[in-house]
This record gives structure tokens, C-alpha cells and sequence, in this order.
């Protein structure tokens, strides 16, 4: 399958991206810029407790507010019973997701929308909110992942039993389920070791932290028929979710994508757009709602805090005789953390013989995890690589080499069941052994951490179409939001096909009424999948200029070739014909048979999984505890970069946002279970001065199933930098961090200890 | 309460508007000017992606109020071009992918042109710790900090 382009003349390229006049001029429309004429301003009132019984809500002070028009609760919205059900392929249960947008019986989280108002002013719909008078009967609350395990933990939900185990509960819990991946026989396999390295690790809840906070539009008519104008990582998403959760068709609704500003996996669920729509309904009249950061931060969501076990038994030469992970994720107030994908992804990247992962997904009163970048496999790598990193301190092995001893390769059986095809972990540890950075001579407190992560990556339905213009211009259309440079990427593969220059191709992202569905941006699938769906478009398109060529010069269409963006007679015996270019035929459209448009819908499988290895140096301050990172190297088997440039992005900004989880990043409760840093303030992102350059190194082992060999590249980044930041701290202070963030005071109470311990 | 006419400059242009007491620059010009270029991130003057100049002055839009435009002048990304001829730094940006998703770029954009009116040969430590008040979650700096240093060494050679 592997259609290995004798010379790539686009894919590869740096141009300037399409969309990017608009986003450097502030022309560029996201979530917040868009208004109607007669919209109203809705706002949503937020739980103050993390648990508590909704007695009674009283809305008549808040309706009597002048200039509101319509308030919501729960009950404005359909009760829904069932459990699962589908949209696509991905399961997704509604009855959750309805009473996580707006509270039913109960608050869950401190942050719990559980009313939503509507009036003519943003100033008049927040007096309302503070009018909104809601009978609490607090509750026992729970906030932390072993707590909420114990026997005596306060319930979320009367209805869960833990799935998984054997004999069947018969009493509640707020462990959802046990799920569980092996192969081989771990107790032989430790019993073989000469060395076994134990640990246990959390790892705190952290934010997307998208600079863009959620926002939207929505406006209904009479009869029902609705649009939403809104900022997601999935308008086909929004679509079905919120025809779900309002009771209404599909076709009823129509949600125009504006651009997005940040996403990393928080913006693939709704909040805002179902009480937009029901508060537009209410009222008659359209309906904008913007979050605030401290919203964002306290009512979407975060991903899993988590705790793990891992244990590691290795031969004295470095061969790894048992691995074995036990985790523990967060899922916030209903059932889903990501802790199958960490289980599935930590040992990912080693050959093993003996292996096993157990998790555990966890209820507990915070906010209902959402996706974070890679979900769920940034925290189980953490305990990995940090475990072979002492397992090779201790060996006396080189990082790089105990790795490249156990590292994964073509035909090996992952634990959680493929055997990999044609994957490229192996090269980008070559890629790291060989780089200049490790040649950085270390100073005094000083240290450096390598670690490696997985990923994945999906395909998934998806959708494209192209029409060429009558000049002989280009139209790409595709379905998915452009959340990092997508649209630059699809009308590179498109212009490659075509044999045209990409500055005659112009992509654009439809809504869910100009292209057939797709499925949301997420799983680091767009380029590959969706990028596949406009490759095989442009095919089409290829196939027709053929035809449309042909009937020209009244030869058969097989006669014809497309070169160089050139309609040729395939050999003198074809005819002596000049050759056709795209303008030429397209100028011609209308004696050849009309307007010339390729379309493919496919469902994308062969994603080509992602590896990466991170190299990073960092200096420790012994008098305060503060982690200067030094340097940092990200390294990736990318299969094949199309444009190079927004794949080093994804790089560095996933580097850059693994930084900010190892050192900086954590949701931080008081003893009420209320969120203390529900802002940038107090919840410090990376800023640019806290980093160094960060060098993005493509290593292309191109995968088999794309045409261009495209594998997914943006949620790889993110799952090396806990464990290496970590590694590297430990290898600068003989002290190794097992609970992040390694904050400052953190750091500084484990090196008082040791100084301590050493002077007594 | 009555609102508070205002009459003030925006990129060059005489402008007037009316607003409330409580209502900051950035509500002013993103809801009654339509000028949505800067961006609200979180309000508080912690992410910069509203940032503007007024008279001369790098600030955070939404911790100025609307009234305090009365007779400055208030300079957004909407006035860096000059009309579709872009400033150099936005050429960089776009040269060298120094945006992802753009929300946080108009305030990157107006921030870096006040430190290279500044400073036009900055270090490297000198542009991060300029723009550490302006929040990117999608590049970890990188490219906007080489755009940042190309652009500054491109005008100093012309």
C-alpha cells in the first residue's frame, strides 16, 4: 500500500499558512467574536459546594430582574434515563453529560452549573445569577483519588457497582471499574530479575488551559429549527450532543465552526451550547454565552489526578524480565477517566515478555474530566520512565541503552494487544544517542532526564470534498476545526495530488450543513484521516481532469495521464495533443460535462502509532527548590512531516505543556472541596520566561497506510516531559521526585530532608 | 445610570463612544467598537491577550477601563497593519509559524512592537521576560521567540 511518492514536490514544505493573515491581523473570527442582532447574554450559576442535595431552586427573584427573559434549571431539560448510547462511534453517556451541564438531584463539584439565565445585558444576567436562590443540603465531599477508594468514602453515585471485579458488588462505590491487560506470567518474569525497582506516584489534576475561554451562540426559531455558532473541536460533536441532551433531530440543528483558540482535548464535549439553545428557545430570541477563566477552570473539564504503582524487574543487563502498573485515575464527578488509555499506552514502547496493567476509574467531587493531549498516557508514563530511570541508575546502564535494549519494534506484541507494524521508537532513541545536546557538558546542581512516551493515534470517519474553480483555483473542503495549522496541511496533500501550486488552493473548514459528517478533532487524527479523506478527493478530482481531458481531444480517458498538474497524452500512439492544464480544462467545464468536484467519506483505519524520546536538562536552586529547565529535546517518529514547521510546533508546545504538569500545574482544593486556583494567577501556566528554546527533531518513518506516510503527531509531545523533567531533577539532586508538580516547596522540603537525614 | 460619552483616539482615528461606569477598554472595544481583535483570555491581567497600547504604554485592556480612554490614544491590532500592507512582525509570525491555534497572536503581536519600539535589538532573555505576561498553551514559545529576534534583527537592517 505503502505509495511511496517518487519525489514529493509540496508535502514537506514550509508555506504560509492559509488561514494565518486573518490570525495575525485579529480579523479571525473564534467563539467570542461572533454576534446577532437581538441576542441576549446568558450566564450560568455555579454550585459553591463540591457535594450537596439540590432541596428546592427558586428562580422568581432572578426572572423579576429587568431585562432577563428566561431562566433554565434542570427540569427545563429532558430527564434521560438510558444510560449509553452512541453518536458515531464513540460511547457517551447522556444522562451524565445532561446532568453535568446543568445539575439535577444533586451538585457534584464546586462548580456545578445548575441554572442559566438569559437577558439583555451581561450586567442584568449576572444580578440574576446572584438571585438565583438554591436550598442546599451539603454533603460529605471527597476530592482525593485514595479517599474516594476507601470503604468509608462519601458516595457520588447510589447506582454504581464496581465493574470488572468478581464477585459482583452488591454495594456502592465510587471505583466505577477494575479493567485489566496482561501477557505473560509477571511473578516468573520478576522472579528471573536481578533488580526490581518499586514505586508509587501521583501526579495532579491539570487544565488545558486553551487561552480561549468556551463561548457561543445559539438561535432557534419557531419551528425549532436551530443554530449554533460556536468554538469546538467538533461541530458534528456539538450537533449530536446537543440534539441528544435537547430532545431534538439532527437535521434540526445546524453549528457553523468558528476558529479555536486552544483546545488539547477540553473543547470534544459541550457545556455551554445545550443551555444556549434551551435558553434561546425559552426566550425567542438568540443567546450568547461566554465563559470567564474562573468558569473554565472550575466547570470544565481538568484531567485525572491520579496514583500509580509501578514496578519494573530487569536482568543485570539491562533485559527487562516483568513490568507491572497499578493505576488509579480521577475521573471527576461521573465515570470515564482515561485510566484504560494509561494502562494500554505506559509500557507501550518495550518489548515484553511478562506484563502486566490494572487500573482503577475513580468518581470523586470534582469537575468531569475531559480529554487532555494523549488522555490518560502522560501520568502512566511517568511511573514508567521514571522507574527505568532508577532501574538503569541502578544497573549502571545508560538510559538511552536500557530503553534501546527493551524498546519495541516491528512484529512485537504490545500488552494491550496489536502487534505493531513498521513503527519508528527505535529510531528516535538512535535520533536522541546521537544528538548534540547530549554533548552539553552538566554543571553543579545540574542534571539531565531522558524519558520516552506513546501514543496511539486514530483514523475514524471523515469527509472532504474538492471543487475546482472556474480559473482553475481550487476549493478544499473539509470538516474538522483548524485547532494548529490543518488547513495548511490539507491544501498541501490536495495540491500534491493536483500537481498545482498550494497557493492555488484554498481549504476551508464547513459546517454541518455543507459537508457530511465527521468525526471530531481529536486523537491526533486530522492530518492523518481526514488528510487521507482529501488525498482520495483530489483523486477523484484527478480522475475527472482525465476524463474531461479525453473527451477535449476525443481519445479515451485511459489514454490520458495527469503530470504536473498537466493533462499529457499518456504516448505519442494517444495523439499529438498540447497539454491541458487545471485552468485550461476547468475553462472548458461547461462542453465537457459541468462543474468538476471530487468527494470522499471514508472511515480511516491504520493509524500508525507515535513514539517519541525527550532529553531534558534542568538546573535546581538548592536554596528554594525552583527547576530552571536548561535545555530541552523533543525527538519524534512523525512518519512523514507535511508541513514540518506546525509539526515542530506540536512538538515543542506539547513539550512545553508536560513542563508545565511536571513543575508548575495543579487544580488545588481547600478543606471544603472548593477550588482555590480557578485562575492564571494562581494556576501558573509556562510562561516564556520560564522556558529555553525547544529543539524539534522529525525523525520519518513514514507509515505504510497514508499515502504521504502521515502518522498522528500532536498528543505524543506531552507524555515524555513529566518523566524526564522528573529524571532529570533526580539526577541533579540525588533526590527523586515521585509527586508532582516538583514545585518549588515541594522540591525544597525533599532536599531539607536529605540534608537533614545527612547531617544526622 | 447614565453612560459616560468618551472621546478618544483608536489607531489614529477620532473615535467617540458611549459606556458604563463598570465596562473595561476591552469590553469597550470588543462589544461597542467591534473590534475583536484583542482577545479576553481571563480577564484579570494574567494571559495578555487583550493587550493594546494606550498612549504609548503596553497594558492589558481589561484592567483599563473604557472611561480612562477620554482623550488618549488607544493603539489595537487592528492598526498594526498599515492597511494590507502587514508590519514586519506579523510577516515573521506567519514566515515562521509562530501561531497555532492565533487566539493568544493579535496580544503577542501588540506586545513584541511595543518592545522593539523599545528595544530594537533585544536578547533572547530580554523578548521571553518582555512577553512572559502573554499566555501561548499551543507553542511553548519557541517559533514566537525566534520571530520575535528575526524580526528585530530584519529592521534593524533596513
Amino acid at each position: 500500500m505503502a505509495e511511496e511518492a517518487p519525489k514529493l514536490r509540496v508535502v514537506g514544505t514550509r508555506p504560509i499558512r492559509p488561514d494565518g493573515v486573518d490570525k495575525v491581523t485579529g480579523r479571525a473570527t473564534f467563539g467570542a467574536d461572533f454576534t446577532l442582532p437581538g441576542m441576549l447574554f446568558g450566564k450560568v450559576s455555579h454550585s459553591p459546594y463540591a457535594h450537596a442535595r439540590i432541596r428546592s431552586i427558586d428562580t422568581s427573584r432572578a426572572a423579576a430582574v429587568p431585562g432577563v427573559k428566561a431562566v433554565i434549571t434542570g427540569s427545563d431539560l429532558p430527564e434521560i434515563t438510558r444510560e449509553e448510547a452512541f453518536v458515531g462511534e464513540a460511547p457517551m453517556n447522556f444522562r451524565d453529560l445532561s446532568q453535568n451541564v446543568l445539575a439535577r438531584d444533586k451538585v457534584l463539584y464546586d462548580g456545578h452549573a445548575v441554572a442559566a439565565v438569559c437577558a439583555s445585558s451581561v450586567a442584568a444576567a449576572e444580578e440574576a445569577i446572584s438571585l438565583i436562590d438554591v436550598s442546599y443540603e451539603v454533603l460529605p465531599h471527597v476530592v482525593e483519588v485514595r479517599d474516594a477508594m476507601a470503604e468509608d468514602a462519601p458516595i457520588l453515585h447510589e447506582h454504581i457497582r464496581t465493574k470488572g471485579v468478581d464477585p459482583k458488588p452488591e454495594t456502592p462505590s465510587n471505583v466505577v471499574s477494575r479493567v485489566e491487560f496482561a501477557l505473560g506470567d509477571v511473578e516468573a518474569g520478576f522472579r528471573q530479575a536481578d533488580t526490581v525497582v518499586e514505586r508509587e506516584f501521583t501526579t495532579q489534576a491539570v487544565h488545558q488551559g486553551y487561552i480561549e475561554p468556551h463561548a457561543c451562540v445559539a438561535s432557534i426559531s419557531p419551528d425549532g429549527m436551530a443554530t449554533v455558532w460556536c468554538s469546538s473541536q467538533g461541530q458534528f460533536m456539538v450537533r449530536a450532543y446537543c440534539a441528544k441532551l435537547l430532545g431534538t433531530e439532527i437535521s434540526r440543528i445546524r453549528v457553523i465552526p468558528a476558529e479555536i483558540g486552544g483546545g488539547f482535548g477540553g473543547k470534544t464535549v459541550v457545556y455551554l451550547e445545550p443551555l444556549a439553545l434551551a435558553l434561546a428557545k425559552k426566550s425567542g430570541r438568540p443567546v450568547k454565552m461566554v465563559m470567564t477563566r474562573e468558569e473554565v477552570f472550575r466547570a470544565t473539564g481538568p484531567t485525572s489526578s491520579a496514583v500509580l504503582r509501578v514496578k519494573v524487574g530487569a536482568k543485570s543487563s539491562g533485559a527487562i524480565t516483568a513490568a507491572e502498573m497499578t493505576l488509579m485515575y480521577g475521573a471527576g464527578a461521573f465515570p470515564g477517566s482515561p485510566v484504560q488509555l494509561g494502562c494500554m499506552t505506559g509500557f507501550a514502547p518495550y518489548d515484553l515478555e511478562n506484563v502486566k496493567a490494572v487500573g482503577y476509574d475513580v468518581v470523586l467531587n470534582r469537575p468531569k474530566a475531559a480529554a487532555y493531549r494523549a488522555p490518560g498516557a502522560p501520568m502512566a508514563a511517568f511511573g514508567v520512565e521514571a522507574v527505568l530511570d532508577e532501574l538503569a541508575e541502578t544497573l549502571g546502564i545508560e538510559p538511552l541503552e536500557l530503553r534501546a535494549k527493551n524498546a519495541a519494534k516491528e512484529g512485537t506484541k504490545a500488552a494491550y494487544g496489536p502487534k505493531f507494524r513498521r513503527i519508528g521508537y527505535r529510531e528516535t532513541l538512535e535520533a536522541a544517542k546521537s544528538h548534540s545536546h547530549l554533548q552539553v557538558p552538566l554543571g553543579p546542581n545540574q542534571g539531565r532526564g531522558i524519558a520516552s512516551g506513546f501514543w496511539f493515534n486514530i483514523g475514524g470517519q471523515s469527509s472532504a470534498a474538492v471543487h475546482v474553480n472556474e480559473d482553475g483555483t481550487v476549493l478544499v473542503v473539509s470538516p474538522n476545526p483548524d485547532i494548529g495549522g490543518s488547513r495548511a496541511s490539507m491544501a498541501i496533500m490536495a495540491a500534491e495530488v493536483l500537481g498545482v501550486e498550494v497557493e492555488k488552493v484554498k481549504p476551508i473548514v464547513a459546517d454541518t450543513a455543507s459537508i457530511a459528517y465527521s468525526d471530531l478533532t481529536g486523537g491526533s487524527r486530522v492530518t492523518f484521516a481526514v488528510g487521507m479523506a482529501v488525498v482520495q478527493a483530489a483523486r477523484d478530482v484527478v480522475e475527472q481532469l482525465r476524463a474531461r481531458a479525453a473527451k477535449l481531444w476525443d481519445i479515451e480517458p485511459d489514454a490520458v495521464v495527469w503530470d504536473g498538474g498537466e493533462a499529457r497524452p499518456s504516448s505519442s500512439n494517444a495523439g499529438d495533443f498540447s497539454p491541458l492544464s487545471l485552468a485550461d480544462i476547468a475553462a472548458k467545464a461547461a462542453r465537457t460535462g459541468g462543474p468538476i468536484s471530487g468527494k470522499a467519506n471514508i472511515n480511516a483505519s491504520g493509524a500508525g502509532p507515535g513514539f517519541g524520546t525527550h532529553i531534558c536538562d534542568v538546573e535546581v536552586d538548592p536554596e528554594t527548590g525552583r527547576v530552571t529547565v536548561l535545555r530541552y529535546t523533543a525527538i519524534q517518529d512523525v512518519g512523514r512531516a507535511i508541513h514540518p514547521s506546525y509539526v515542530e510546533g506540536q512538538l515543542q508546545g506539547g513539550a512545553a505543556q508536560g513542563i508545565g504538569w511536571a513543575l508548575n500545574e495543579e487544580y488545588i482544593y481547600d478543606d471544603s472541596g472548593r477550588l482555590q486556583n480557578p485562575g492564571f494567577l494562581d494556576y501558573r501556566v509556562p510562561v516564556a520566561s520560564d522556558l529555553p528554546m525547544i529543539d524539534a527533531v522529525l525523525v520519518e518513518v513514514p507509515n505504510p497506510t497514508h499515502p504521504y506516510g502521515v502518522r498522528g503527531v500532536g498528543e505524543v509531545p506531552i507524555v515524555p516531559p513529566l518523566a524526564a523533567v522528573a529524571n532529570a531533577v533526580g539526577r541533579a539532586t540525588g533526590v527523586r521526585c515521585f509527586d508532582l508538580p516538583i514545585s518549588p516547596p515541594r522540591l525544597l522540603h525533599a532536599l531539607e530532608e536529605r540534608r537533614s537525614e545527612a547531617a544526622d | 445610570m447614565a453612560k459616560h460619552h468618551i472621546t478618544t483616539t483608536i489607531n489614529g482615528e477620532p473615535t467617540e463612544f458611549l459606556c458604563e461606569s463598570q465596562q473595561t477598554l476591552l469590553d469597550v472595544l470588543r462589544d461597542e467598537l467591534q473590534l475583536t481583535g484583542s482577545k479576553e483570555g481571563c480577564a484579570s491581567g494574567d494571559c495578555g491577550a487583550c493587550s493594546v497600547m494606550l498612549n504609548g504604554r503596553l497594558v492589558c485592556s481589561c484592567l483599563v477601563l473604557g472611561i480612562e480612554a477620554e482623550g488618549a490614544s488607544v493603539e489595537t491590532i487592528e492598526g498594526v497593519a498599515d492597511g494590507d500592507r502587514l508590519h514586519p512582525l506579523q510577516q515573521k509570525f506567519l514566515e515562521e509559524a509562530a501561531l497555532q491555534c492565533g487566539i493568544c497572536t493579535p496580544g503577542f503581536i501588540v506586545a513584541a512592537k511595543a518592545l522593539l519600539e523599545r528595544n530594537s535589538n533585544p536578547t533572547e532573555t530580554e523578548v521571553r521576560y518582555w512577553l512572559a505576561g502573554n499566555l501561548c498553551r499551543c507553542t511553548g514559545y519557541d517559533k514566537i521567540v525566534r520571530a520575535v529576534l528575526d524580526t528585530a534583527a530584519e529592521m534593524r537592517g533596513a
